[in-house]
């Protein structure tokens, strides 16, 4: 039955169908470095999906091979159910892509630029809809300066204009907020967040957790070419998110009582406070045990809080390989 | 055919062309002047007439192939060469475009401005002497082919520098010297008979000769051949630029 599935092409695509469908991808360079190794993954239709993975992890080469910017050693891709090798006219003509570096035309207008880019990708020419653009970009007023003269910030944004000039379906954004500063970047998550009511779907790759946690529908972990994880944003943090129950005591303790010693809780260096770690998933936290046992032992507190774990705290843990 | 994007390509190079129009129309005008005055008016005075062609109208055709020559291997060469250097090629490489796509809009664009080069030059000659065109035809088709074929030798010579220096040694140490011992600034009949047979291996003496005879209608070698080895050079050229894009050579991983 899966291999009857596997012949089927065309396939003809529904509302239903990821987008991008990823499937056996693997990448090895000329010098013998595997970059990608039987990557499978789906993005869903109009989600912002991140892919999250330390330096060298291979989110540039996957977004590279969707994009056509690097041939796939096996393995294949459909975006919208046209493969991209086979139909890469169709393929590419839904995808805008971001890419990582600030390379533009240091001698064109930001005009010229962003038109030739709608031309290349086979559109008309459509100077209302490239206005519009420039505008939600606020770069109208820049749009007959020579890219070289403006800011990183705004080359960001004419890159950014440059991918969305052919009204991508979906839409790669390759370390967007890369260099870039805090006021900018919250106008770029606004952004992001704006094209995806208008349909777009959106792939972005970051180092910044808080990025992903910002914006992300969902979260794929790449590390060392394999895609170790993909989850619900939400259902992720509650999965792998521990929490920590901080009590601050009434009066310093000098040690925990033996009884009390456990890898899940310690005791603050000056003695004022103890913290407690507990998983949030399983049935017993042991929270009422632990306050019994304290009251047992005469040990009051003043005041207490929990915390959960933040996504950069599961990644970290996730790419060390300790869940 | 995506003919946006060949157009988006082609206007995008022509544009950078009129962008720097000193450099790219009026520099090559200045020296072929340069060439007239010292060849043509100074030393062109002195000599006799070859094959019954003055020496200033001799040189015209020579000098004109001359300039096709370096001007089609350096604007198409560093057509192609820039956006690697800078990285905007990620953009070409994503694009929904063939090949073919990618070379008409940029070899047609560098041999348009071949063209317009060599025209400009023709006009210019025509003020320092006097000569007639008794094949203007045969001159114009030479002149087109002559403009593609070097383009597309400049376009591979793009792809594969991979610094300035690459890009600037092939014009320089190999088709500036294919050009001056080409028969540009004479006819290889003057040549002893040893040299005239080592000349039949410079493509350059096939294009100037098929040129000239498009003037004068003399020739060092038969226009036929000429003809049929311009031909050749473009269909190598061809398959240059195809094999590049089959192999993904020096643009894609």
């Amino acid at each position: 039955m899966k291999l009857l599935d596997s012949l089927e092409t065309p396939r003809r695509s529904s509302a239903s169908d990821p987008i991008i469908s990823v499937s056996g991808l693997s990448k090895t360079y000329a010098s013998g470095f595997q970059a990608l190794g039987n990557v499978d993954l789906d993005i869903r239709r109009g989600e912002i999906f991140a892919l999250l993975g330390p330096n060298g992890a291979g989110k540039t080469s996957l977004i590279s091979i969707i994009c056509g910017i690097v041939n796939p050693s096996t393995g294949r891709v459909l975006a919208d159910g046209h493969d991209i090798v086979r139909d890469y006219r169709a393929a590419r003509t839904i995808i805008g892509l971001v890419p990582q570096e600030l390379t533009t035309d240091a001698f064109e207008t930001v005009w010229a630029t962003v038109n030739f880019s709608r031309g290349l990708f086979g559109k008309p020419r459509n100077p209302a809809y490239i206005e519009k653009i420039l505008k939600d970009l606020s770069l109208w007023e820049k749009k007959d300066s020579k890219i070289m003269t403006l800011s990183g910030g705004m080359k960001r944004r004419v890159m950014i204009a440059k991918a969305l000039s052919h009204e991508p379906k979906i839409l790669f954004l390759d370390e967007p907020t890369a260099g870039v500063d805090v006021e900018l970047r919250r106008d770029m998550w606004e952004m992001v967040r704006r094209l995806r009511e208008s349909g777009v779907t959106i792939i972005l790759t970051t180092h910044y957790i808080e990025e992903a946690e910002e914006m992300a529908d969902r979260i794929g972990v790449i590390s060392k070419g394999e895609i170790i994880l993909v989850e619900d944003k939400d259902v992720l943090m509650q999965k792998l998110g521990k929490k920590q129950l901080t009590l601050h005591l009434q009066s310093p303790l000098r040690a925990l009582p033996p009884d009390l010693r456990s890898d899940n809780l310690l005791l603050s260096e000056d003695g004022s406070e103890l913290v407690y770690t507990f998983d949030t998933q399983s049935d017993e936290t042991g929270i009422a045990g632990l306050l019994r046992a304290l009251s047992k032992h005469g040990i009051d507190f003043k005041d207490l809080q929990t915390k959960e774990s933040s996504l950069e705290e599961i990644f970290v843990s996730l790419v060390r390989g300790r869940p | 055919m995506n003919v946006y994007a060949i157009k988006a390509i082609y206007l995008f190079e022509m544009a950078r062309t009129w962008r720097t129009l000193m450099q790219s129309i009026a520099s090559p005008v200045l020296s072929t002047s340069l060439y007239f005055i010292v060849f043509g008016a100074a030393i062109g005075s002195r000599m006799a007439s070859i094959e019954g062609v003055s020496y200033g109208a001799f040189i015209v055709p020579g000098l004109i192939m001359l300039s096709i020559l370096t001007e089609s291997i350096s604007n198409a060469s560093f057509g192609i060469y820039m956006p690697k250097f800078t990285g905007t090629i990620y953009e070409l490489l994503s694009a929904p475009i063939s090949a073919l796509e990618t070379v008409i809009g940029y070899v047609g664009a560098a041999a348009t401005k071949s063209i317009i080069i060599g025209t400009i030059i023709l006009i210019t000659a025509r003020l320092f002497v006097d000569f007639s065109i008794e094949h203007p035809f045969w001159m114009i088709t030479f002149l087109i082919l002559t403009s593609i074929t070097f383009s597309l030798f400049g376009f591979i010579i793009g792809i594969w520098a991979d610094s300035f220096q690459k890009l600037q040694v092939v014009p320089l140490m190999i088709v500036t010297p294919l050009a001056f011992l080409g028969g540009s600034f004479y006819s290889i009949s003057m040549l002893p008979p040893f040299w005239q047979k080592v000349a039949l291996f410079n493509p350059v003496v096939y294009l100037v000769s098929g040129f000239r005879w498009s003037f004068y209608g003399v020739a060092d070698v038969d226009v036929g051949v000429s003809l049929g080895m311009t031909f050749l050079f473009l269909l190598a050229c061809l398959a240059g630029v195809w094999w590049i894009f089959r192999t993904g050579y020096r643009i894609k991983a």
